[in-house]
C-alpha cells in the first residue's frame, strides 16, 4: 500500500517534468519547487539535523508516526538543492518506514535530474537520501 | 583591451573545446582546477604508450633506455624551465599535494621539534597547510597563518610581526592563489624569511600555467608544482629544492628505485634525485608534462600571462555592470582567476545554472576553507579562471550566463 504511494508520487512528479524538455526550463520549475518548499522547524536547523555536501547544506528532521510511518522536512541554504530535497520528501514523507527503506526511487533518473544524486555531487542530496533510508530501515526493524 | 589573437592562434590545439555541453558550446573556465590538453601532449602519451613503453633506469634493452631517456629529458625541461641548478634537484611527485608531503615528512619529520612553527599564508590551499599540521602534530610543533587584506593581497605587516613573534622554521608560501588569483612578492617573503632563519616553500601551482618561474630570483629554498593545471597530464608534479638541502634529508617512501644496495644487515640509499622516487613513476606523465612545458615555451608565458591579464581586467569590467555582484580578490597583480559572491544567492545555484548553459566554472571553497572563513563566505565563491585558449567572446557569454542565472534565482 505504501509501495504504491510512493510509486504513484514518483509518477505524479515524472509526469509535472514531462512538460518540460529544454534543461533551463526543468531548472526554473526546480527553483520555483525550492521557493515553495516548507521549510524545516527553525529550531530544528541545528547541527544534529545537518548533512554535510561539499557545498550546498543540508538539513533533514525524521518524525516517526503511531502508524509506522514517516514524516520527514528538510531545507537546504542553496535552492536548486532545495527544490530537490524537497522533491525527495514529497515522494517519500508520510510513507511506511519499510516501504522508505526499500523504495526504488527512479524519479530523478526519469526527470533527467540523476546526475545530483551520484555521490560525488556535492550537493548533499546523495547523503539526505541515504539518510532517510537508515532511519526508516532501523524504525522498520524495531517495529518488526 | 583583450586581443582574441593568442586563443585563434593555440585554440585549434586543443580537441576537448570543440565539444558541446547541454547542447551548447562547452566554455571551459575552470583552469585554475585542471587545465585542458594540446595535441601534442595527447599524442607524447599516446606516442610512448604506443612506441617505447618499458620501466625506466634498469632495463637492458633498447626499449628502457629509449623510455629512461625521455623521462630524465623531461626531468632536464622542468630544471631548466624552472631555473634549477641542475636536474637532481628536481624529484618527481605524483603532483603538488604529493610534493609538499614529500618535504613535509622528509625535512619536517628530520628538523621539526616541540615548540617549533611553520608558518603559511591564510589563502593557502589546503595542499600547502594539511601536511603541515600532520607533522606538526606529530612532533608537537604547530601551524601559524598570516593574515590576508580585504582586497586579496598578503598582510605584509603581519608577515614580518609574525616573522619576528614565531621564528619559524619554515614558511610556506602560494605564488598565486588558486582562489583569489593574487600573485605574492615571493622574492621579499623569501628574503625576508631567510633573514629571520626560516626556509621556504614555494607553491606554485597556478604560477607554473601562468608565470615565468625562476627559482634562484625568488630566492626560496623549495618549489613545487603540478602538470596538469599545466596543460600536461594529471599525476604528475616536482619538487625542487637546493641540492645540499635535499642531499641532507632521509628518505619519505622505502622501494625499488631509491636504493643502492638492500640487505638485510642494513640497506643504503641511492643519490638525487632518486632517493626519493619509490617505486615505478608515471613515465608517460612525466615525459607528457616536458611536453607541455614545450607547447607552452613555444607560446611564450609571457605572452599567455598578458592575455590572461588583459582577460582579468575585461572579466572585472563587465560583471561591474552585474547587480549584486562583488569581486572576490582585487590584488592589482592577479592571474587568470576571477572569484564572486551574488548579493543573497549561493555559488552553488549559480554554477548549476552556468552548467547548464555550457559554462564550466567551480563554485565553493577551492580547498582553501581558512580563507573563505576569514573572508566571512561559509559558501565560498563562484570562480571563473582563464587559459591561454580562453576568449573575451567566452568571458562575455559567461557574464550573459551569470545574468540569466541571477535573474531565475532572485
Amino acid at each position: 500500500m505504501s509501495a504504491d504511494l510512493i510509486s504513484s508520487r514518483q509518477a505524479e512528479v515524472i509526469d509535472e517534468f514531462s512538460l518540460f524538455d529544454d534543461w533551463m526550463d526543468k531548472y526554473e520549475h526546480l527553483i520555483e519547487l525550492g521557493k515553495d518548499v516548507p521549510a524545516i522547524d527553525a529550531a530544528r536547523k541545528t547541527d544534529d539535523h545537518i548533512i554535510k555536501g561539499c557545498q550546498s547544506k543540508v538539513w533533514l528532521a525524521a518524525d516517526e508516526q503511531a502508524d509506522g510511518s514517516v514524516v520527514f522536512t528538510a531545507d537546504s541554504d542553496a535552492i536548486i538543492t532545495k527544490g530537490l530535497v524537497g522533491l525527495m520528501v514529497r515522494v517519500l514523507s508520510g510513507a511506511d518506514a519499510k516501504a522508505i527503506a526499500e523504495a526504488d526511487l527512479h524519479f530523478l533518473d526519469a526527470i533527467g535530474l540523476h546526475q545530483h544524486l551520484s555521490p560525488t555531487r556535492s550537493n548533499g542530496l546523495a547523503s539526505m537520501v541515504q539518510q532517510m533510508r537508515l532511519y526508516a530501515a532501523a524504525l522498520a526493524a524495531r517495529r518488526a | 583591451m583583450v586581443s582574441n589573437s593568442l586563443p585563434q592562434r593555440v585554440r585549434p590545439d586543443f580537441p576537448i573545446l570543440s565539444r558541446e555541453v547541454h547542447g551548447k558550446p562547452l566554455v571551459y573556465l575552470d583552469n585554475a582546477a585542471s587545465a585542458q590538453k594540446p595535441n601534442a601532449v595527447i599524442e607524447a602519451q599516446k606516442e610512448y604508450l604506443s612506441n617505447y613503453h618499458a620501466n625506466i633506469h634498469r632495463g637492458a634493452h633498447h626499449l628502457a633506455a629509449l623510455a629512461t631517456e625521455a623521462y630524465e629529458g623531461a626531468r632536464q625541461k622542468i630544471a631548466q624551465h624552472i631555473g634549477a641548478a641542475g636536474t637532481e634537484e628536481i624529484l618527481f611527485t605524483a603532483g603538488s599535494t604529493d610534493a609538499v608531503n614529500l618535504v613535509a615528512q622528509s625535512w619536517g619529520r628530520a628538523n621539526l621539534q616541540a615548540g617549533d612553527t611553520v608558518l603559511v599564508t591564510r589563502m593557502e590551499h589546503h595542499a600547502n597547510i594539511v601536511p603541515w599540521q600532520m607533522v606538526c602534530e606529530e612532533k608537537g610543533a604547530k601551524v601559524v597563518p598570516v593574515n590576508v587584506l580585504e582586497d586579496g593581497t598578503l598582510d605584509l605587516e603581519d608577515f614580518q610581526q609574525a616573522l619576528a613573534q614565531h621564528q619559524p622554521r619554515l614558511v610556506g608560501i602560494v605564488h598565486a592563489s588558486n582562489t583569489l588569483g593574487t600573485i605574492n612578492p615571493v622574492a621579499e617573503l623569501c628574503a625576508q624569511a631567510r633573514s629571520a632563519g626560516a626556509l621556504t616553500l614555494v607553491d606554485g601551482s597556478q604560477a607554473l600555467p601562468h608565470l615565468s618561474i625562476d627559482v634562484q630570483a625568488i630566492g626560496c629554498d623549495f618549489y613545487v608544482a603540478t602538470g596538469h593545471k599545466a596543460y600536461g597530464p594529471t599525476g604528475i608534479g616536482f619538487v625542487w629544492g637546493r641540492k645540499e638541502l635535499l642531499e641532507s634529508m632521509p628518505p619519505w617512501r622505502g622501494g625499488g628505485e631509491m636504493i643502492q644496495s638492500v640487505s638485510f644487515d642494513g640497506t643504503t640509499y641511492n643519490g638525487l634525485p632518486h632517493k626519493f622516487e619509490a617505486g615505478t613513476p608515471h613515465i608517460s606523465g612525466g615525459i607528457a608534462f616536458g611536453i607541455a612545458l614545450d607547447w607552452m615555451n613555444g607560446i611564450g608565458t609571457e605572452a599567455i600571462a598578458a592575455h590572461e591579464r588583459a582577460l582579468v581586467a575585461h572579466a572585472h569590467d563587465a560583471l561591474g555592470t552585474l547587480p549584486g555582484v562583488r569581486i572576490i580578490g582585487t590584488a592589482p597583480d592577479k592571474v587568470g582567476v576571477v572569484s564572486l559572491v551574488v548579493d543573497g544567492l549561493h555559488p552553488y545555484d549559480l554554477g548549476t545554472l552556468l552548467d547548464g548553459q555550457g559554462i564550466a566554472v567551480r563554485t565553493g571553497h577551492h580547498c582553501t576553507e581558512p580563507l573563505m572563513t576569514h573572508l566571512g563566505l561559509d559558501a565560498g565563491t563562484l570562480r571563473m579562471s582563464f587559459a591561454a585558449y580562453t576568449t573575451r567572446e567566452e568571458v562575455d557569454r559567461a557574464v550573459i550566463a551569470l545574468e540569466r542565472a541571477i535573474h531565475m534565482l532572485s
